[in-house]
């Protein structure tokens, strides 16, 4: 269950407590979240939403260990990451985080396969291991046909299937997905959202989203809304987690 | 080996900058490698140089001549072990371009002051029964196809009329830098068939000592021994003795030097600045590596990686199209005797090669390694 009273008990697969994150620029202090508070359990799917700069994106980066908070906690599957050094903190990334990035990430020069076998890299698993696992992410995301493909034969909608391929070929702790929609049309982007509810739904995957699209949003079981720092529980106008849009 | 197909995959990003790349390692160790050979084939001698062999000359020039009476004064200097002599003939075979190295020698002392150069027995033995017979080198007779029993005709420039030798004998060098491109023949016919003016000269005496460590002692002393004589003596060490004589062609090391440290500086530049341009580039990429849990030493490794493959397969084509050019040979058909690229040379060149590829690409690399993943990402 998701909450952001500071008043989980602690068994969430997320918690979050006091989380403030500050800024400089020039002589201005920007106060991005200010003693922001959330539990979140495995299996949930959570969106964000919020107008531009309210800090959406930086509470992604901060829940998967990209960037280190101001103040507060932040405690994933029982291990509290804002206080691991730079490579524990990275070493932590590659063990439990998946991310999803809106203009997808590919790297140009590998394969769709190549791509997605890019966290397995990391793993002690064999070359035909990494194949079975990578064949299987592909499959999950229907593009296991498309494998040898370079990003630039791939549609905008395919190459966000791969990137979410990539985001759980090595089975990560929960998928961090940043506006996954925003640079895709209606169909592809509603196809994408099938993609992750079926996650949620079928794989029990813990997902957080940020979203700018409140079709995207309202497919999620929690939206919640950032302002001026502050985590707010929104009212969904109806629907939920799995349903086709 | 799982990372080889990310570090080839950046490289073939941008195909023609990394050829081009690898093409300025390929000419610049190319450069390294010619140029070595040259210094190589200068100090031939000086390399091949006996430790115990000194070389007494006239103290006014190598082209005046010593008595060759000297000979009995100077194995009665305490230290000397056994002394030859040689005189340098000069002539022309068929053509000026021609030019190979011809000398009158003392035949028994001259083979066991050289050690080196072997000679098989019953080729000696023929060259010792003919008076006008000659041991030429290995690589001399393969140059003009020589074999044994060819009867060879030279014009004389310092001793006048044609002279006419017979192949008797071959001799090859125990060691890959030893000279095999000259040509001997007996000291008494020189002295049979020449002007009454050179009579009883030789052109230089080589003294073998007992002991190297008392070679400077002894050089010394023989310098003393003639001095205030007619014939004044310059002894150096034969080693010495190379290196002036290879300086008589400039200072063939610092220019070589000069030429190799510009052409390394540049392409110190311009391998840096392409691996700077690649990982600007890639800002992106490099990013979604570190996002993904890539380390930021592997980001470093990966950088310096691919600079290192371009230095490495730069360096060895550059080095092959040098070893490929010596194959042929002493383009300048005798000048330079020793024109070959040595295993130690190649290795060290392929050294600078890689340390040019890990310095070029530091800095690019470190930039890579400390690139921060939001800043990144946002600026994309």
């Amino acid at each position: 269950m998701v909450r952001v009273d500071g008043g989980g008990d602690g068994s969430g697969l997320v918690r979050v407590r006091g989380l403030d994150k500050k800024y400089q620029r020039g002589s201005e202090e920007i106060h991005v979240l200010q003693g922001l508070n959330l539990d979140v359990d495995e299996g949930d799917f959570v969106a964000f939403m919020g107008p531009s700069g309210s800090g959406k994106t930086t509470l992604l980066n901060l829940l998967g260990g990209l960037d280190l908070p101001t103040a507060g906690t932040i405690t994933v599957a029982g291990d509290e990451i804002t206080h691991l050094s730079g490579s524990r903190l990275t070493q932590w990334r590659a063990r439990h985080v998946g991310f999803v990035f809106q203009m997808y990430n590919l790297i140009p020069v590998l394969t769709a396969f190549q791509n997605v076998e890019l966290p397995l890299l990391l793993t002690r698993l064999s070359k035909a291991e990494r194949r079975s696992h990578v064949e299987v992410a592909l499959e999950v995301v229907g593009l296991k046909d498309r494998m040898h493909h370079y990003p630039r034969q791939l549609s905008g909608g395919q190459e966000q299937r791969v990137g979410i391929a990539r985001a759980i070929v090595a089975d990560p702790t929960f998928l961090l997905c940043d506006e996954p929609t925003g640079d895709l049309d209606r169909k592809s982007a509603d196809e994408i959202m099938d993609l992750i509810c079926q996650l949620v739904s079928e794989h029990n995957k813990t997902v957080l989203l940020v979203t700018h699209d409140p079709a995207a949003a309202e497919r999620a079981q929690v939206v919640l809304h950032l302002n001026k720092g502050v985590l707010v529980e929104a009212q969904k106008a109806g629907g939920s987690a799995g349903a086709p849009s | 080996m799982k990372y080889s197909a990310l570090i080839l995959t950046n490289l073939l990003r941008k195909k023609i900058r990394t050829v081009l790349t690898i093409g300025s390692f390929a000419v610049a160790l190319f450069l390294f490698g010619l140029l070595s050979v040259v210094q190589g084939a200068f100090n031939q001698g000086v390399e091949v140089a006996g430790a115990d062999r000194l070389v007494v000359i006239n103290k006014v020039s190598i082209i005046q001549p010593l008595p060759i009476s000297y000979k009995e004064r100077l194995l009665r200097v305490p230290g000397v072990k056994q002394v030859t002599h040689a005189n340098w003939f000069g002539g022309v075979y068929q053509d000026e371009r021609n030019f190979f190295a011809q000398m009158a020698v003392e035949d028994d002392t001259f083979r066991s002051v050289y050690p080196e150069y072997v000679i098989p027995e019953d080729q000696w033995q023929a060259y010792m029964s003919d008076r006008e017979g000659a041991i030429v080198g290995s690589d001399l007779a393969k140059r003009f196809h020589w074999k044994l029993g060819d009867r060879i005709p030279l014009k004389g420039t310092i001793f006048q009329g044609t002279w006419e030798f017979n192949i008797r004998a071959v001799y090859q060098g125990k060691r890959t830098a030893d000279d095999t491109t000259q040509f001997w023949f007996h000291y008494k016919y020189l002295e049979e068939r020449e002007n009454p003016y050179w009579k009883g000269l030789v052109g230089w005496y080589t003294v073998q000592v007992a002991s190297p460590d008392d070679s400077v002692k002894v050089a010394r002393q023989i310098d003393e021994t003639f001095s205030n004589s007619p014939w004044e003596t310059k002894t150096d060490t034969e080693k010495a003795f190379a290196a002036s004589w290879a300086k008589q062609a400039g200072n063939i090391q610092l220019l070589l030097l000069s030429v190799g440290a510009v052409v390394f500086f540049t392409l110190l530049l311009v391998t840096g600045n392409t691996m700077a341009i690649a990982v600007r580039e890639r800002v992106r990429d490099l990013a979604v590596l570190k996002a993904v849990g890539f380390s930021d030493v592997f980001v470093l490794v990966l950088v310096l990686a691919e600079s290192l493959l371009i230095a490495a397969v730069g360096g060895a084509l550059g080095l092959a199209g040098a070893k490929l050019l010596t194959l042929s040979g002493d383009p300048t058909h005798g000048m330079l005797p020793f024109f070959y690229l040595s295993p130690q040379t190649a290795l060290t060149g392929f050294g600078v090669a890689l340390l040019v590829g890990v310095i070029a690409g530091l800095l690019p690399a470190l930039s890579a390694m400390r690139l921060n993943v939001v800043d990144a990402l946002r600026r994309v």
